[in-house]
């Protein structure tokens, strides 16, 4: 079995943006940036699925600035075999990330495309999913649980009642959330191997994809803000704070 | 213009969200339609046609809708789309889930987790967390929108829509349903609860979590949120994580105990009305957006609170 993962390139997620005076954006000059947490996620799982001898390949790919190619050395420090890097320095939606990855998917023929299940700058949740329709291959979204078994793939999915478990024919799709795995820290001999995998070097037009983004920003603002409120002595003046508000 | 809403539900009772989403279709504006896809789910469908501003109900059923699988919704809902101009879903896991199907195969970018519908190509939503807020501009001809629930009231029961029958694509399809583990129970549902009890890593246990939180839920007739590290070391399910990737709530009151605050957990609280702090660090995060703020041990604290209330 082979499999395809997508890793994005995002701000850290400990860092707090700064909103452009400008309105035009967020800041991200100077800013640390990671692998989205969801995809550590990913990536963690097809490496898991490679050491039970499940997977023979884990393939990753990420569309994005030159910068893009340390996440993916990051992915493949932590055991992924190989990476492609579509290089492009404009803002491609998740839409045409996912033909994108349509057409990446028809040159690689992979069985299983494990993604995040949200990106950390975004937060679109979309293009797993939309990946899914485009290839018209069933879906198992925010995964807790994925086993894999005589090419029948089972996920337990996280859902806003508690969990759900679907079986998938291969080949099909998986977005990972946060319980699915830990992921591993890559240690040094490793991130000294991945230098010598190979990362192959495409661009939009490569696969004939129009990346032309749909939505236009018309401004980026702060979020209100929240007065931090008092603090109280005990338990007493908070019931009567509480009270004379009428929140109890 | 034409809308169509598709409606969350457990094939017996209609849920909240679906209001909500109706609100925020009926300021995108024109007629308002509500799919119930389900499976023995005319009691919802009966439910959408009370919703105000519904023009009609178009209910469908099937084996495959009883989960809503997301390959058939998207078989389902793809062929209606001529007769819209967009498709509303609540931003559930059900409408993350199908909505961006539907969007690839109609060709459009999706707006996701929308906060405020400015005209009827102009939305704003989160992004980073909710640390800041982006306002787009579509220039897709039909719009796929999921709908943020904290940011829109739920639309009333006063109407009469008429329910309409429609064929549903009956597959096979390539998933299907397995099992289910849903905990029933009385409590008020997070995203809908007025006050909500959460519990962070302080609380150390699964037996402390229940043991302190609980009756101070049931006290204030409160739905239970936790933070993801208290999920991540079960202490509490997951279905409980209130956050940038759990449920976005905005109820009356928030009571967060033994939670630091992290950015990730205030981007699903941090609109709730009055929020209410309980932590031994003074320094932690939470009291920057807490109105009340107690700085205590917790396992003095919120006993005693329960027992004042
Ligand atoms: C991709 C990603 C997504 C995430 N999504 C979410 C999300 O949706 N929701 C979420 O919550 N988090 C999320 N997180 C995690 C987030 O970053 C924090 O790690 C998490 O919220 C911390 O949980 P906590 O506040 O319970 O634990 P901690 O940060 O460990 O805080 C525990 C607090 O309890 C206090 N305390 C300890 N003992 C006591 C006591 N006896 N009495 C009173 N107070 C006490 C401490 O002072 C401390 O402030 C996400 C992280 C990532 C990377
Ligand atoms: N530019 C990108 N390059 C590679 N993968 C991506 C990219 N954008 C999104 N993805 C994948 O899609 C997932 C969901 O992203 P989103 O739909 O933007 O929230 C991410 O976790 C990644 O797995």
């Amino acid at each position: 079995m082979k499999v395809l993962v997508p890793v994005k390139r995002v701000i850290d997620y400990n860092v707090k943006v700064r909103v452009k005076s400008d309105e035009s954006g967020v800041d991200l000059a100077n800013v640390k940036m990671s692998m989205n947490p969801f995809d550590e996620i990913s990536v963690e799982e097809a490496v898991r699925l490679k050491e039970k001898g499940v997977v023979e390949e884990v393939v990753v790919v990420s569309i994005g600035p030159q910068q893009a190619q340390e996440t993916l050395r990051t992915a493949l420090a932590m055991g992924a075999d190989r990476g492609i890097l579509v290089k492009t320095d404009e803002t491609v939606e998740p839409l045409a990330v996912a033909k994108i990855l349509q057409k990446v998917v028809g040159e690689e023929n992979p069985d299983l495309v494990i993604l995040g299940k949200q990106a950390i700058d975004d937060d679109s949740n979309q293009t797993g999913q939309m990946l899914g329709a485009l290839l018209d291959w069933p879906q198992g979204t925010f995964a807790s649980e994925v086993v894999v078994e005589d090419g029948k793939i089972t996920v337990t999915r996280e859902i806003d009642g508690g969990l759900q478990t679907l079986a998938l024919e291969t080949p099909a799709i998986i977005t990972t959330d946060l319980r699915l795995n830990e992921p591993r820290y890559a240690s040094l001999p490793n991130i000294m191997k991945a230098k010598k995998k190979p990362i192959d070097e495409k661009a939009p037009g490569d696969y004939g994809v129009d990346t032309a983004a749909r939505l236009s920003v018309v401004k980026v603002t702060e979020p209100p803000e929240r007065e931090a409120g008092e603090k109280v002595e005990d338990v007493a003046e908070l019931v009567s704070k509480l009270k004379t508000k009428g929140a109890i | 213009m034409a809308v169509l809403v598709i409606a969350d539900h457990d094939n017996e009772s209609l849920f909240d969200a679906t209001h909500k989403t109706v609100t925020a279709a009926a300021a995108f504006g024109g007629d308002i339609d509500v799919l119930v896809a389900g499976k023995d789910a005319s009691g919802v469908a009966e439910a959408a046609a009370k919703i105000d501003g519904v023009r009609k109900v178009l209910h469908a059923d099937g084996e495959p809708y009883e989960k809503q699988l997301a390959e058939a919704m998207e078989a389902l809902v793809v062929p209606l789309m001529d007769g819209y101009d967009a498709v509303f879903a609540p931003a559930t896991t059900m409408g993350k889930n199908c909505a961006p199907r539907i969007a690839a195969k109609l060709d459009v970018m999706q707006l996701s987790d929308i906060s405020d519908v400015i005209d009827a190509d102009t939305f704003e939503r989160p992004i980073y967390a909710g640390n800041a807020m982006m306002t787009v501009k579509s220039s897709d001809a039909k719009k796929v929108v999921t709908v943020r629930g904290a940011s829109f009231d739920a639309a009333g029961e006063g109407g009469s829509a008429s329910v309409e029958t429609i064929d549903a694509p009956a597959g096979p399809f390539k998933s299907a349903f397995v099992e289910e583990r849903i905990v029933q129970s009385d409590r008020p549902e997070l995203t809908s609860a007025k006050r909500i009890v959460s519990g962070g890593r302080a609380l150390g246990s699964k037996e402390d979590f229940e043991k302190y939180i609980t009756p101070l839920a049931d006290k204030l007739g409160a739905g239970i949120g936790a933070s993801r590290a208290a999920v991540d070391a079960g202490y509490a399910p997951n279905d409980y994580q209130v956050g940038q990737t759990g449920k976005i709530v905005a109820p009356e009151l928030y009571i967060a105990i033994g939670i630091s605050g992290a950015i990730q957990h205030l981007a699903g609280m941090k609109d709730s009305k009055i929020i209410v702090a309980i932590n031994k660090d003074e320094e932690a995060p939470i009291f920057q957006v807490a109105d009340y703020g107690l700085v205590a041990d917790l396992f003095n604290a919120v006993p005693e609170l329960t027992d004042a209330l």
